[in-house]
């Protein structure tokens, strides 16, 4: 029998303080019971005269009096076996599908442990998402961590269902977790349907914690997704897609905690271990030497205030492999997906494009996409000021390379899907309407092959 | 309650907070010594002691630790490991090889492990040069051991001891642990092996410093012809996510001509190390003809790796190349990125409830970003050669903004600036050093070096290429208000010619077999070429011929390619180039006079 512990010292927010607790480890759960409810909690400080816990739950209907606590002498484990496919958890990993618990193959620390970087095999084989923003220009690669970032109201999830829809991981060994994070009910359920439609469900597991959950909560959800995608990936091999929406309301939750704690924040009140919080979660991804199985992750965040400069998305994008950038602007001329390329990059796509990967002149058309497209922002920008009329001829045609490129490069409808040939072919077809001393970067020998001078849309319209 | 076992300090467990223990039961602990905590036997630092609470650091996770667990002392402060087997090798925070790591735990790293920094079994071929007799001081050259096949390890006399000779093992192959030396001091002996141990936080001594002379030639033209950097000098790189920090100093690490690289991965990703270890065995040093790995050491504690042992990475990364120094090399660090170990230092201090100053950062984070920069220096060492540590700094700005504590106070301690500007990485052009705020206060120290080495004329026609491209940006805020369309036609020029200079010069594709590297002559040279070519237009503009035919001739879309169609091996084209350009201009000047 386990101890028991009556009562709390100090209760605080998130916290609560015990005293005389006697052989607690640290970061161990402790189960608080109150009025029969059993919450849990985390040992996240140990002194001499106090012990202070995390509540995951909520510290609501806890007084100084009314609880007991006992220590269950281990961190947060998981439960794992391959019945875990199909499942849907809540926000702690429990299931909450009426299907019963998790039959125990094996139990894992949450936490995980930090690959070990010599272990690490580089990433380079790319995964075909038919998006051509994406394919052609922000390359995504299995074992990639490569996050969307996106503002209130922008079609995110659409497009993260559409990519799971898409990307040519079926009729292999896969799977998708998919992990909530303070999410509206409608999007958890948009997700679910989304799966149920492309024929996934069975190789989904769905981790919930919904914007009416235990905020604290969050800051482990992600954690007990983690932990089965390392467990899918690694033990039984799968390459594994994860998503994690919405990470601004995990780093939220995450602000709480240290606010309570009294911690001295750095930006936006936002704790000083933002960024090593938030690699202890992107780190997961990847891949291992001479082993099968992948993580690939897309986390989804809403920037506040389309501000990419809030720490969430700058301390993100200085941890993930790149970032897709979605645009209100974009969205609001009825684009979709609203992807806005110069601030999006993958990392990764480096190494697994081009010759031998996707097709030889494939560096070279995004190049040169990115850098015509520069030109056109900043011939709109003269143009706002002096007029479209005023502009050089050279300044016209670029004003229609861009809309061209906006209507038919980055913008697709939900259940298209273009193969990378394609979207390529798409590429030339839209450099075609530039001269071509304009294309300065671009080999010599990849004009001659491929460029033809004086498109007409009629070309594009063909092309999509 | 003082318990003594060994003589070792021992004390237990008072408190935990996160990374940070509290440690009662002893005062006998010392500031900076080496704990080891718990039942795990993880190690821990002492960093600082109020009144009965000894507080130290946990390199390693804490989770599971229990109060009244014991914490030994090791006697010793944080020290890194030197001697024959470091090259080529990849360490985490505190020197622990992550190859032996993985041997032990697999592809997770687990805890509590205890590894040998450096092979302690293998045999090396030590060739002996002191006999019987000899009176050594402190860095003197025992012998020579052949350590990779571009790098000779010197095996030195530790900084602290001197003495007479009175024992020494004939030239052979000896593990390092194994005594080669005796030497006698005052009636003292000490037996003396190929290792030896030093304190990371303290710099090692050396006999001057030398005024710096040399720049470190990395084969990237936006650093070596505009804003270079010396050979025992500092710089940093700014910049925020994705303008290419870690891509410049992975070229800085294939292509410089230092003899060994010290790349620190601090609080970064995990993949860019396994970049390194898959892409250095394949490259060749241009230099030594032989693997880069064979120069390189790799200090790997990224950002999912504890947070002491990053703070701890940046002060193992410099002892190591303090060390080669000695030796006589010249020894470049990277370290990326510098403000992920100022993060490290502002959550330590946090735990410790310590005052802060800016942004939650401490109040000592300037004194220690000038202690690490201060490291770095051209100097003549302990046994009379010449060698240097070059250090560059990544800075990662939180919101791209170059007003925060880490970039301010960075600015202050290094003498190379590289800005790093977010508009041309969306624009993809590479390497985004914005040539408008970036500097280098080398330029007066380099210029009889490179007028010495590549040209006379070399940094009058660096001065001539920067003016330009000051006009440029002039002209480019009327531009934005305007257009070009109506600009004047000598203006016109600049901007034709300044888009050569951007296009073909100051981008410089990593990815591209001919551009990754170019040598300093062809830097000169393709300099060189773009100014005449520039003079001879201006000829032609001033007689009247518009820039857009001079434009249609091709030369500055010629100009612009010229990296791609010169080979690196084949200089004396340029002439043949520079001819056909000029006799071009010359043509088209007949036709419009006749
Ligand atoms: N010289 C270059 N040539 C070609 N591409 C480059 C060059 N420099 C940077 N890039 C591109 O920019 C991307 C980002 O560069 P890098 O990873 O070095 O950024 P960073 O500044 O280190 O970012 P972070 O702070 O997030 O680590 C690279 O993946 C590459 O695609
Ligand atoms: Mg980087």
């Amino acid at each position: 029998m386990k101890l028991e512990y009556i009562g709390l010292e100090n209760i605080d927010g998130p916290l609560v303080v015990l005293s005389g607790v006697k052989g607690a480890k640290n970061e161990e759960i402790v189960e608080i019971t109150v009025a029969g409810k059993k919450k849990l909690g985390k040992i996240i400080e140990l002194r001499e005269d106090a012990c202070v816990v995390q509540v995951f739950e909520g510290t609501r209907d806890l007084s100084l009096t009314n609880t007991r606590t006992k220590l269950t002498g281990n961190p947060m484990m998981m439960p794992l076996s391959e019945e875990i496919l199909g499942r849907i958890l809540n926000g702690r990993g429990k299931p909450i599908d009426g299907l019963g618990d998790i039959y125990a193959k094996d139990k894992r620390d949450i936490n995980g442990m930090p690959i070990n970087p010599v272990a690490r095999k580089y990433p380079r084989d790319y995964i075909q998402t038919g998006i051509s923003s994406i394919d052609g220009l922000t390359t995504l690669i299995r074992g990639q961590k490569l996050p969307i970032f996106s503002g209130n109201g922008l079609p995110h999830n659409k497009l993260a269902a559409q990519i799971v829809k898409q990307a040519k991981i079926a009729g292999e060994n896969f799977a998708v977790v998919f992990v909530a994070m303070g999410v509206k009910y409608d999007v958890a359920e948009y997700f679910k349907r989304s799966f149920t439609e492309s024929g996934v469900l069975e190789k989904v597991v769905m981790l919930l914690n919904l914007a009416n959950d235990p905020v604290v909560e969050r800051i482990i959800t992600p954690r007990c997704g983690l932990t089965i995608a390392e467990y899918l990936a690694f033990t039984l091999k799968m390459h594994v897609l994860v998503i994690m929406t919405d990470m601004t309301s995990y780093a939220e939750a995450l602000r709480e905690v240290s606010s309570s704690k009294n911690e001295i924040p750095s930006r936006k009140g936002f704790p000083g271990y933002l960024y090593s919080d938030l690699a202890s979660l992107y780190e997961r991804a990847g891949m291992l030497k001479d082993q099968e199985g992948s993580i690939t992750q897309i986390p989804i965040l809403t920037m506040p205030n389309d501000d990419i400069t809030h720490p969430v998305p700058d301390l993100t994008a200085y941890i993930t492999e790149g970032q897709i950038v979605l645009g209100r602007e974009l969205f609001q001329k009825g684009v979709y997906p609203p992807i806005t390329i110069l601030p999006s990059l993958s990392r990764l796509m480096k190494d697994g494009i081009g010759e031998g990967f996707t097709r030889e002149d494939h560096p070279d058309v995004a190049n040169q996409l990115f850098a015509s497209f520069a030109r056109v922002q900043e011939i709109r920008a003269l143009a706002a000021v002096i007029g479209e009329d005023e502009l050089s001829e050279i300044d016209q045609l670029y004003i229609r390379f861009g809309k061209l490129f906006e209507k038919y490069f980055i913008a697709q409808s939900e259940d298209e899907e273009r193969d990378m040939e394609q979207t390529l072919t798409l590429g030339w077809t839209l450099l075609g309407f530039l001269p071509v001393a304009e294309l300065d970067r671009m080999s010599p020998k990849l004009i001659e092959k491929y460029y033809k001078a004086g498109s007409n849309e009629r070309l594009l319209y063909k092309g999509i | 309650m003082v318990e003594t076992m060994n003589n070792f300090t021992t004390g237990y467990i008072s408190g935990i907070n996160g990374s940070v223990i509290t440690i009662h039961g002893s005062k006998d602990f010392a500031m900076r010594e080496m704990v080891i905590v718990g039942n795990l036997k993880l190690s821990g630092e002492v960093i600082a002691i109020r009144g009965e609470d000894v507080i130290a650091q946990v390199y390693e996770v804490t989770t599971g630790l229990k109060l009244h667990e014991p914490v030994i002392g090791t006697g010793q402060p944080l020290s890194v490991t030197l001697g024959p087997g470091i090259i080529g090798n990849v360490f985490d925070g505190i020197q622990r090889p992550l190859e032996s790591i993985m041997k032990l735990t697999g592809a997770f790293i687990g805890r509590g492990i205890d590894v040998d920094a450096i092979n302690m079994t293998k045999k090396w071929n030590i060739d002996i040069k002191v006999k019987k007799g000899d009176m050594l001081t402190g860095g003197f050259v025992i012998g020579t051991v052949k350590e990779s096949s571009s790098i000779t390890h010197q095996v030195m006399v530790p900084p602290t001891l001197k003495g007479k000779v009175t024992k020494v093992v004939p030239s052979g192959a000896y593990t390092v642990g194994e005594t080669i030396i005796i030497i006698e001091d005052d009636k003292k002996t000490h037996e003396i092996s190929m290792v030896q141990k030093w304190p990371v936080r303290d710099p090692r001594p050396f006999i001057n410093r030398i005024p710096v002379s040399k720049p470190l030639i990395t084969g990237q033209r936006v650093f070596d012809t505009m804003f270079p950097i010396a050979k025992g000098g500092t710089g940093a790189i700014p910049g925020g996510f994705g303008t290419g920090k870690t891509m410049t100093q992975h070229q800085f690490a294939k292509w410089s001509d230092a003899d060994i690289i010290v790349y620190i991965g601090c609080g970064e990703r995990g993949n860019e190390i396994t970049s390194v270890l898959e892409d250095f065995p394949k490259l060749i040093d241009p230099k030594s003809k032989r693997p880069l790995m064979e120069r390189t050491i790799l200090i790997a504690n990224t950002s999912n790796m504890p947070v002491a042992a990053r703070e701890a990475s940046i002060y193992t990364g410099i002892t190591l190349a303090e060390y080669y120094r000695d030796m006589g090399y010249h020894v470049a660090v990277m370290a990326d990125s510098t403000s992920r170990w100022a993060e490290a230092l502002r959550e330590i201090s946090g735990r410790l409830e310590e005052m802060p100053a800016e942004e939650g950062f401490p109040a000592y984070l300037q004194s220690r970003l000038s202690e690490f920069y201060e490291r770095a220096g051209y100097v003549t060492s302990l046994c009379n050669k010449t060698g240097s540590v070059t250090v560059v700094g990544a800075v990662s700005p939180q919101g791209s903004d170059f007003s925060e504590p880490v970039t301010m106070n960075t600015k202050r301690f290094v003498r190379s600036f590289w800005a790093l500007d977010k508009q041309l990485a969306y624009e993809r052009h590479y390497p985004a050093v914005n040539w408008t705020s970036s500097y280098s206060e080398y330029i007066d120290e380099l210029t009889p070096w490179y007028e010495k080495n590549v040209n006379k004329d070399f940094m009058v026609n660096r001065t001539k290429l920067i003016a330009l491209l000051q006009e440029e940006s002039k002209l480019m805020e009327i531009v934005k208000l305007i257009g070009s369309d109506i600009l004047p036609d000598e203006q016109k020029l600049i901007l034709e010619i300044t888009k050569a200079i951007r296009l073909g010069f100051l981008q410089q594709n990593a990815f591209h077999e001919e551009d990754t590297f170019v040598p300093i002559q062809k830097q000169y040279l393709m300099m060189s070429c773009i100014l005449k070519v520039n003079d001879k237009a201006k000829i032609l503009v001033r007689k009247g011929i518009p820039v857009s035919v001079i434009k249609k001739t091709g030369v500055f879309s010629t100009l612009s390619k010229m990296k791609y169609t010169i080979k690196n091996d084949r200089l004396e084209s340029f002439n043949e180039l520079e001819n056909n350009l000029i006799s071009n201009l010359d043509e088209l000047l007949l036709q419009y006079e006749g």
